[in-house]
């Protein structure tokens, strides 16, 4: 069954990746609801961006499926993935802004590339962007001369810039003060909501990822530990789910690195 | 044994990547062909922009070339033939070689380190996933600009060397030859193939170095390091790449 007009955006099934030796994913199934926010949440280094890469197309799995809107996003050529890509857009952890363009050019950007659109209306739609994430007064800005957290509201404006079915948010409230985190929240919920998006984020911040989202996915060393609603997941009785709601140091994650020998062998030789 | 090996090894298999690579960009050519002032912004950025070392370096050498061939001409009594030595050793040599080293310091480690940071700061991909392909829009427009600059700037680097600020400020206004003399030998010792060898030479080494500089910042580890030792690579590589062509390409044209 595939997801087209289906409840389901994007569907992954069985899922499986790595590095190299280094298993990311192991056999992993992931529905992204159409019109919802849903969460990807896991410890550092589980692979949350990686999962963000492999939607997109520009990772391959080793194997399983992921389909966009009924179609298997590795089964298309390049001409057919970069239109599928027009419908999805990405807010990269770093902001990704083109450094030598202002603000307005990097919202425009895609416009410019995808959209013959005359520049007056350009110009209308990259202000209307930026008044959405309230950046229309430094749109004559370098990157360079805005903070972090506004980046990532240019990088915002310009994920939505071509109006896609669905946003991916790699790990958007990292490194953020209180007030950007509140301003991103607010924007993720209410962008969600008025331009009818599908949104994944991806975060290891509990708290504020468990206060927008509709589903919640926990996933850690390749696999799926639980999944629901936020009010379900922090009923969680899985002892690893548990272990990072709660930021517990030691439990089945553990705090020791495993290590070749004992550590008494590595003080004192053996 | 076991390390040459593998040194060959590598060595075959980076030129195998950097020739599928060069392949990728050609494909990509025609789409940036039709984008000029992308190709513009490029060439003011490696070419304008290396217009001054390139002027001044070329002065230099032609300012020492007149001198060392000045001392040994007139123990000749051949004095009057240094616009000839200048000229020759300029044209057919120095202006394209010392062009293109030039050129790969200045703007080929610029290249290399521009495309690797956008690669470390996930410019690359964020374009990728605005459907916008990197070849196209980032790569392929420095890979032409580099091209179209080089000729130019080995041409320029020869009028300075010649003329202006170099072999005919030093010989004529300097050291008295006559400048008749000067200007006569020149006109009566090259030809029009050696003007058309300087200019084959020089857009060979400018595809080239575009090549290495574009193939090394965009395969650039995305880190700090990795984009350092792009910009090494591209310098170190792209000058033996020249001075080995430089040896296939003379010894073509002097046949």
């Amino acid at each position: 069954m595939t997801t087209a007009g289906s409840d389901t955006l994007v569907r992954v099934r069985g899922l499986r990746f790595g590095f190299g030796p280094r298993t990311i994913y192991d056999g992993v199934d992931i529905d992204i609801a159409r019109g919802k926010v849903t969460a990807i949440l896991g410890p550092s280094g589980t692979g949350k961006t990686t999962l963000l890469r492999l939607i997109g197309g520009q990772w391959r799995p080793t194997g399983g499926t992921i389909e966009f809107d009924g179609v298997d996003v590795h089964q298309q050529s390049r001409k057919k993935l970069f239109a599928l890509r027009k419908r999805m857009g990405v807010l990269f952890q770093s902001g990704a802004l083109l450094t030598d363009l202002t603000v307005f050019e990097n919202v425009a950007f895609p416009l410019r590339e995808h959209a013959r659109l005359p520049e007056a209306m350009i110009r209308d739609l990259v202000l209307m962007k930026l008044e959405a994430v309230g950046l229309r007064g430094a749109a004559a800005l370098y990157p360079e001369q805005i903070s972090g957290g506004m980046s990532r509201r240019v990088a915002l404006a310009r994920a939505i810039a071509l109006e896609p079915d669905m946003v991916m948010y790699d790990e958007p409230f990292t490194g953020q003060d209180p007030i950007s985190m509140g301003v991103l929240i607010r924007l993720i919920r209410g962008l969600n909501a008025a331009l009818g998006l599908t949104s994944v984020i991806v975060s290891h911040d509990v708290a504020e990822v468990l206060s927008i989202s509709d589903h919640v996915y926990i996933v850690s060393g390749g696999k799926v530990l639980d999944h629901g609603t936020p009010e379900s997941i922090r009923n969680s009785t899985s002892p690893l789910v548990r272990q990072f709601l709660h930021g517990e140091p030691d439990g089945p994650v553990p705090f020791h690195y495993k290590a070749a020998a004992s550590y008494a062998t590595d003080l004192l030789g053996a | 044994m076991k390390n040459l090996r593998l040194i060959v090894s590598n060595f075959l298999r980076g030129l195998g990547e950097a020739t599928l690579f060069l392949f990728s960009i050609f494909g990509a050519v025609p789409a940036a062909l039709l984008r000029p002032r992308l190709i513009a912004q490029q060439l003011y950025s490696v070419g304008v922009l290396s217009l001054i070392i390139i002027a001044i370096s070329g002065s230099f050498i032609g300012v020492v070339l007149a001198l060392q061939g000045y001392r040994t001409l007139s123990s000749f009594g051949a004095a009057s033939s240094l616009g000839v030595l200048v000229a020759l050793a300029i044209v057919r040599e120095l202006g394209p070689v010392v062009t293109a080293l030039l050129f790969a310091g200045r703007a080929g480690s610029a290249l290399a380190a521009e495309i690797g940071l956008m690669k470390a700061t996930d410019q690359l991909s964020g374009m990728e996933m605005m459907a916008v392909d990197p070849l196209r829009r980032v790569v392929a427009p420095r890979f032409i600009a580099g091209i179209i600059a080089m000729p130019l700037l080995a041409s320029i680097f020869t009028m300075m060397a010649i003329g202006v600020a170099g072999g005919h400020a030093v010989g004529v206004e300097l050291l008295n030859v006559d400048a008749g003399s000067y200007w006569a030998q020149i006109h009566n010792a090259m030809h029009g193939r050696d003007i058309r060898d300087m200019l084959i030479k020089s857009t060979v080494f400018g595809v080239a170095v575009s090549w290495i500089a574009v193939y090394q910042g965009f395969h650039a580890a995305p880190t700090s390091q990795g984009v350092s030792r792009a910009t090494t690579s591209t310098v170190v590589i792209s000058s033996l790449a020249i001075l080995a062509l430089d040896v296939v390409l003379t010894a073509f044209m002097f046949r």
